[in-house]
């Protein structure tokens, strides 16, 4: 539970924290929120987070359309398959190539590892400790050091798949246009596929873990955005879709979705035209596809008291959770069946045109739309990351939240509106972690 | 990992962010030393990975880029089994886990080797970039001197 001194703590760090946002070349600035309150009103919530990949698309230009995916990649160290995924998608729109067999397949097998990764340091690094009433996860490895290691542990599941298919753990650099630079074959799966199904059963674990956990309570008329694929649980194709009508192609993106700047911060926020907020993300892509998990992660699901659909955000980290263990069983899949292609990519064929792309990073949608000259040179390129296309459901999660909670004591309040922001995993975890809250009473 | 005590010394940063990468300047001056008598690691300072860089060795050295408001070239030394590592020290480009968490976690899992020493030199500038300042490389020097003497002591030559 927080106390005076917790917050005293956390002030201390805050203040530290600003100057390690300054070193962060992905996150320069610091997460911070702000609620104000009058009388018995909350009056304003203000998230301000600094949005990085808009510098990505100022240097795109001018660079040939195969360095994108190495570039992008460049955006996070957490979720680089993501925006290389993106690229290499919206790419191969452009030239009107369609990659399928084991390349595609090993394309899915690279992004369960991503998920994996920041799935396992999401839950149980990051969010875990909200629940338990830790500071952080060091203080609760003290009680809780299983469940630790076994965080770790699948986080290092999740780096293997990354490292063997992407040469390295962080900013891969064996992904490009059209494949892969290099392919495994098979046998190379071997020691992965025995750590998988440790990782498999750790999963399994997780969900349970996790679902005995107390979740506060919030509930909004959400609208979830997420690929639907009519073969499979979404990560690198699909339909554009929504829970309340929205269903489009990926190259229609633009005309469905705006994204805004808001004076206060250097964060863009994206709305849907139609409607406004949106929320993507696990969540999002679990609501919108769960017939297509697998039977294993479905029954979790309903072991851990989910339905089909789960919109408190706060259980988030049951459905990252069964993400996992999805990510784990698919993996596994993928590998088993896997067969050594003939070449590692197909070969790409230059025209001028636009491409989109969009693929399910681990916290939701990726957009890139990027126009190609016919040297294949990037004159316009567009990337919308997950974490702004939530930032607005975050604002409206937290005005609700503290609206209905006023009563409790500030201490708990600020740890609950923390824990509410790392419903979303946003991709600054970093500044988010350290978050500053300013509750003003007028 | 070798026979008897294994000497592991981890280089932590991004060579292309100038004196950010002055972990991995130190590092691979002492794997020029040393060859194959010690390992060194090269690591981009996630904290996961670093946990796990460390497990089963029993002597290792940190080296990392430190903003602490000190003069750039400071050289900071912490024995880190000695006591904790003060957070905000270390920084780099990673989400939510620094070094300074990862060896707090890893003293809360008793997974800290039995000799775990970190230094921290002050850096001056963090720009995308490589090659490290003139007061960082004097830093740089002196450590790996440091350090070799210290490696040699561990390894007994």
């Amino acid at each position: 539970m927080p106390t005076q001194s917790l917050s005293a703590e956390r002030a201390r760090r805050m203040k530290s924290s600003t100057i390690k946002v300054d070193y962060l070349a992905r996150v320069e600035g610091e997460g911070g929120l702000t609620v104000k309150i009058k009388g018995q009103q909350v009056t304003d919530v203000k998230l301000r987070i600094f949005e990085p990949p808009r510098f990505f698309e100022a240097f795109l230009r001018g660079r040939k359309f195969s360095e994108a995916p190495d570039i992008t990649a460049r955006i996070c160290g957490i979720c680089p398959i993501a925006y290389q995924m993106s690229a290499c998608h919206a790419m191969e729109d452009a030239c009107g190539i369609k990659i399928t067999g084991p390349i595609r397949d090993l394309r899915r097998l690279i992004y369960c590892g991503e998920w994996i990764e920041s799935h396992a340091l999401h839950v149980y690094l990051l969010h875990a400790p909200d629940f338990l009433g830790y500071e952080d996860a060091i203080r609760m490895a003290k009680d809780h050091p299983d469940e630790v290691k076994r965080g770790l542990r699948l986080k290092k599941a999740g780096n293997e798949i990354v490292r063997l298919l992407g040469g390295r753990e962080i900013h891969p650099i064996n992904v490009k246009v059209g494949g892969f630079y290099k392919v495994p074959d098979k046998k190379e799966f071997c020691a992965l596929a025995e750590e998988l199904k440790w990782a498999r059963d750790a999963a399994l674990e997780t969900v349970r873990w996790v679902a005995a956990f107390a979740f506060p309570e919030l509930d909004r008329d959400y609208e979830f955005v997420a690929l639907r694929h009519p073969d499979e649980y979404p990560f690198n194709e699909g339909r554009l879709v929504s829970n309340k009508g929205l269903d489009i192609a990926i190259r229609e993106y633009d005309q469905n979705f705006i994204e805004e700047h808001v004076s206060r911060s250097n964060a863009l926020q994206s709305r849907l035209k139609e409607r406004n907020s949106y929320f993507v993300g696990p969540q999002a892509r679990y609501n919108l596809n769960f017939d297509k998990l697998s039977p294993l992660a479905q029954e979790a699901a309903r072991g851990a008291g989910l339905g089909p659909v789960c919109r408190n955000p706060f259980q988030s980290i049951i459905v990252r959770s069964v993400e996992l263990l999805y990510a784990c069983d698919e993996a596994l899949r993928i590998i088993e069946n896997y067969e050594m292609p003939d070449a590692p990519a197909v070969k790409v064929e230059l025209r001028v045109s636009t491409g989109y792309g969009c693929t399910e990073a681990p916290r939701g949608i990726c957009y890139h739309r990027y126009r190609l000259d016919d040297r294949g040179v990037i004159v316009d390129a567009k990337i919308v990351p997950p974490t702004s296309q939530n930032l607005k459901t975050i604002e409206e999660d937290l005005g609700q939240f503290v609206q209905s909670h006023l009563v409790i004591q500030k201490d708990r309040l600020q740890w609950q509106c923390e824990q509410a922001v790392r419903n979303y995993d946003p991709c600054i975890s970093c500044a988010t972690h350290f978050l500053k809250l300013h509750l003003e009473s007028e | 990992m070798k026979a008897g005590p294994s000497i592991v010394v981890i280089g932590i940063g991004n060579e292309y962010r100038s004196d950010d990468g002055l972990g991995i300047v130190v590092a691979r001056r002492l794997r020029e030393r040393f060859l194959t008598k010690i390992t060194v690691l090269e690591e981009s300072g996630e904290g996961a990975a670093l946990i796990d860089s460390w497990k089963g060795a029993t002597w290792v050295m940190l080296v990392d880029a430190v903003h602490s408001g000190a003069p750039p070239g400071t050289i900071h030394c912490f024995d880190a089994r000695a006591a904790q590592i003060p957070t905000g020290f270390f920084h780099y480009s990673t989400h939510a886990f620094s070094l300074a968490e990862a060896i707090e976690l890893g003293r809360s899992l008793n997974q800290l080797p039995p000799h775990l020493m970190v230094y921290g030199i002050e850096g001056e500038n963090f720009a995308a970039g490589v090659g490290l300042s003139h007061p960082v490389e004097q830093a740089v020097e002196q450590v790996v001197e440091r350090a070799a003497t210290e490696v040699c002591e561990a390894l007994k030559i």
